[in-house]
C-alpha cells in the first residue's frame, strides 16, 4: 500500500482519481502496466547502454581515423592501421546471400505447412524447425567446414562455375571457405526463424477470409497467395528481419567458413571476413589501446550496419507493398 | 514488430559480453588463500593440472586460473583484478612502464614451459617428413614461393619429387600467440618480413587463408590439398599430425620434439636477460629447434597481502622443481636447468 501513498503523490490526484487507481489496482491492470513498462524499458535501457560504451569506448580510433575507418581496407595491428571496409563488405555480402536462399525457401515452406500439408505433418515438422533453431551456431559451423563445404566444393561450384564461370562473382579458384559458403551456412542457419515466424502468422489468418475468398470462386492457390498472404505480411516481414539480425551479428559459424582474409573480391568464391567474426577473433588478444579501440569501433559500425540494411529492407517492403495495393 | 525489434540478436550479445565482463572485473580478491590467475590459453591444460595438484598438496591454498588470452591476462594484471597474469608473448617496455604507473611496482616475468610451433602440410602422395629452410618459409608465408616444387623447397628435399601444384596458406585468423611465436621467427629470419609484415599476436598477412585455433587451421590444412600451415607442437604430437623439419641457425634439420625444444632454452639460456624477457626463436645450438618460445607468469613485485604473497611464492618453487617432472605426461617441453636456477633466483625480489 505504502507503493500506493507515494505514486499518489507523484501525480496529486484528486479523491475520485485514487479510488480508479486503488480499483485498477486491485483488478491488476496497474500492476501489469508498471511490470510490462519495465521490462521494455529495461530493452531500451540496455540498448541505450551498450550504444553509449562502444561509443565511448571507440573514442581513441574514431578520432585517430574519423570517417576514413569505414573505407580503408588495411587491417594491420602490427603497424596500428585499421579500417573496416573488407569486414563490411563480407558483413553485408554474406547476409544478403543467407537472405537471398533463405527467404523464399522459409516463406516457402511456412505456406506449405500452414496452408497445405495435412496438420500432423505440419506439426511434426515444425518441431523439427524448431529443433534446428535451437542448435548451436558452432555446431552449424563444424558441419559446414567437415561437411557442406566438400559438397560445395565437389557437386555444387563446378558446375556453377561452367554455367556462371562468365560472372565475375563465380570467378577464381575456390578454396572450400569462402563468402559464398558463409552466405549457404547462414541461410541454414536462418531458415527455421523465418518457417516458424511466419507459420505461427499465416495460421492466425481468420479462417472467414479463406472461405469468402473460396466462396468467391478463387482457387486454393489464389487464396493462399493473394489473400493469406498480404494478410500475413507484416508478419512475414519482421521474421525477415529477425532472421536479419541474426545473420548480421553471427560470429563462430561465419568465422569457422569465410577464410577470414580481410579482402574485397568481386568474387563470391574467395574467403572474405566479417564484422563479428574480426571482434571474436582479435578481441582476447588484443594489446594496445589503439588496437582494442578499433575493434570496438567495428561493433559500433556493426550497429550503424544493422541500422542502415533493417531501413532499406523496410523501405524496399513498404515500396513493394505499395505497388501491390495499386495492382 | 515491436516485440521482433527486442529480440535482434547483435544487441543481445553485446549486453551479455557486457555482462560477463562485469562478473569478471569483480573476480574476488581478498579471500584467505585463494589465488586468482588469467591470461594465456596455450598453457592453460598444463596450468590446470598443476594448479588442481597443488591444491591437493596443500588444501589451504587455491588457485584459480581463468584462459581469457594472453592480451586480457596483461591487461587484467594491470589493472589489478588478478593476482597473476599469464602471457605467451612477454609484455613490451610501453606495457611495463604502464603497470609500474598504475601499480607502483614491478612486473616479474616467470616462464613456466615452452611451446614451440610446426609447418604441417598436406600434400597428396608424400608421405616422408619435409624439409623447410627459413628462407622458405618466410618466401612461402610472403607470397614469393607459389609452388610446392619452388627450388627453395626442393633442395632441402633431394629424396623427394615435388608436385607443381600451387601453395595454398593457411594462417591462424584469430590473435594467438602461436601466431606471435612463428612471425617473431619469420621476421628473425627474413628482413623482407620484418619490414612488410612485422611481429604481432596478429598480423596483416601477404597471403592465405585463416582458420580459427589450431584445430581450425589443421582441419583446413587437411581438406584442401597442397595446402601449408602452422599448429602448436602439443597440438601436433596429440593429433599424430604430419609436420616438417626445419633448419637452425647451425644448418641442422631439426623436428621439433620435446627435447629439441628444451635444447632451444638451454642455447638461449647463456645470454637470457634478468627479467626473462626473451625470445628464444632461432635459438643457437645444434640440436635447437629454431620455432620455439617461453610461455610466462607475470607476477607483481610487490605483493601487500603477506598469505598471497608466501602461496605464491611457494607454488612458484613447487613448479620449478616437482611441477616440470608433470610436463611430458601434456607433451609440453620443460624448462632447462640453467633458466629453473635463474628463476629460483629472481623469486626472491617478490616483495
Amino acid at each position: 500500500m505504502s507503493t500506493t501513498a507515494t505514486l499518489d503523490q507523484g501525480v496529486a490526484p484528486p479523491g475520485g482519481r485514487v479510488v480508479s487507481f486503488r480499483r485498477r489496482l486491485r483488478a491488476g491492470d496497474e500492476v501489469a502496466y508498471l511490470i510490462t513498462l519495465i521490462a521494455a524499458g529495461t530493452i531500451f535501457l540496455i540498448t541505450a547502454l551498450v550504444f553509449y560504451e562502444v561509443f565511448s569506448q571507440s573514442a581513441l580510433s574514431r578520432h585517430k581515423f574519423g570517417w576514413s575507418f569505414l573505407i580503408t581496407s588495411v587491417w594491420d595491428p602490427v603497424a596500428g592501421t585499421f579500417g573496416a571496409l573488407p569486414f563490411i563488405y563480407g558483413t553485408v555480402v554474406t547476409s544478403i546471400l543467407g537472405l537471398l536462399v533463405a527467404v523464399p525457401e522459409g516463406i516457402g515452406s511456412a505456406i506449405f505447412l500452414s496452408e497445405m500439408a495435412p496438420p500432423r505433418l505440419s506439426n511434426a515438422c515444425t518441431f523439427l524447425i524448431e529443433l534446428l533453431a535451437a542448435v548451436p551456431s558452432v555446431i552449424y559451423g563444424l558441419l559446414g567446414i567437415f561437411i557442406l563445404v566438400p559438397i560445395l566444393e565437389r557437386h555444387v561450384v563446378p558446375p556453377l562455375k561452367s554455367a556462371f564461370g562468365w560472372l565475375p562473382i563465380f570467378q577464381g579458384p575456390f578454396y572450400g571457405v569462402s563468402l559464398f559458403s558463409a552466405g549457404i551456412v547462414l541461410s541454414i542457419m536462418i531458415v527455421p526463424f523465418i518457417v516458424s515466424v511466419s507459420r505461427e502468422v499465416l495460421l492466425a489468418v481468420p479462417r472467414d477470409q479463406r472461405e469468402a475468398s473460396l466462396a468467391l470462386g478463387a482457387s486454393q492457390w489464389q487464396t493462399t497467395w493473394r489473400v493469406v498472404v498480404p494478410n500475413a505480411s507484416s508478419g512475414i516481414v519482421g521474421s525477415i528481419f529477425l532472421a536479419l539480425a541474426r545473420a548480421l551479428g553471427e560470429t563462430m559459424a561465419v568465422t569457422m567458413v569465410i577464410g577470414n582474409t580481410p579482402q574485397i573480391k568481386a568474387s563470391l568464391l574467395a574467403p572474405g571476413d566479417s564484422i563479428a567474426s574480426v571482434i571474436a577473433n582479435q578481441f582476447t588478444e588484443a594489446t594496445g589501446d589503439l588496437y582494442l579501440s578499433a575493434l570496438i569501433e567495428l561493433g559500433l559500425v556493426l550497429f550503424g550496419v544493422t541500422f542502415v540494411l533493417n531501413g532499406l529492407a523496410r523501405i524496399l517492403i513498404i515500396a513493394t507493398s505499395r505497388k501491390g495495393a495499386h495492382s | 514488430m515491436k516485440m521482433l525489434a527486442c529480440l535482434k540478436e547483435p544487441r543481445g550479445r553485446i549486453a551479455t559480453a557486457v555482462a560477463v565482463a562485469a562478473m569478471l572485473a569483480a573476480c574476488p580478491l581478498h579471500a584467505q588463500t585463494s589465488l586468482t590467475g588469467a591470461g594465456a590459453t596455450f598453457p592453460y591444460p598444463m596450468y590446470s593440472k598443476w594448479f588442481n595438484q597443488y591444491h591437493k598438496a596443500h588444501p589451504d591454498v587455491e588457485i584459480n586460473y581463468q584462459s581469457i588470452g594472453s592480451g586480457g591476462g596483461i591487461r587484467q594484471v594491470t589493472e589489478g583484478t588478478v593476482d597473476f597474469g599469464a602471457s605467451d608473448g612477454p609484455m613490451n617496455d610501453k606495457q611495463i612502464a604502464e603497470f609500474k604507473q598504475k601499480r607502483g611496482c614491478d612486473i616479474l616475468h616467470f616462464p613456466t614451459v615452452l611451446g614451440a610451433d610446426v609447418p604441417t602440410y598436406n600434400v597428396p602422395g608424400i608421405s616422408a617428413d619435409l624439409n623447410f629452410t627459413p628462407e622458405a618459409l618466410a618466401g612461402i608465408f610472403l607470397g614469393r614461393i607459389t609452388k610446392w616444387n619452388d627450388p627453395e623447397i626442393q633442395k632441402a628435399n633431394p629424396s623427394v619429387k615435388l608436385p607443381n601444384n600451387d601453395l595454398i596458406v593457411v594462417h591462424r585468423s584469430e590473435a594467438s600467440g602461436t601466431t606471435y611465436v612463428w612471425v617473431d621467427y619469420l621476421s628473425k629470419v627474413s628482413p623482407e618480413w620484418k619490414q612488410k609484415v612485422g611481429v604481432g599476436t596478429a598480423v596483416n598477412w601477404p597471403v592465405g587463408l585463416g582458420g580459427k585455433g589450431n584445430e581450425g587451421v589443421s582441419g583446413q590444412i587437411k581438406q584442401t590439398p597442397y595446402s601449408i600451415g602452422y599448429v602448436e607442437l602439443v597440438y601436433a604430437i596429440q593429433n599424430h599430425l604430419q609436420y616438417g623439419q626445419v633448419r637452425n641457425q647451425s644448418g641442422s634439420f631439426v623436428k621439433a620434439g620435446l627435447a629439441s625444444v628444451t635444447a632451444a632454452a638451454a642455447g638461449a639460456a647463456e645470454n637470457m636477460p634478468d627479467d626473462f624477457r626473451v625470445s628464444i626463436t632461432n635459438a643457437p645450438g645444434r640440436a635447437a629447434y629454431p620455432i620455439a618460445s617461453f610461455t610466462w607468469l607475470l607476477i607483481p613485485s610487490k605483493i601487500q597481502d603477506a598469505t598471497k604473497r608466501k602461496a605464491l611464492v611457494d607454488f612458484l618453487r613447487w613448479m620449478l622443481t616437482s611441477g616440470q617432472n608433470d610436463t611430458a605426461a601434456l607433451s609440453y617441453a620443460q624448462l632447462p636447468k640453467q633458466v629453473v636456477a635463474k628463476e629460483q633466483k629472481a623469486i626472491l625480489k617478490i616483495q
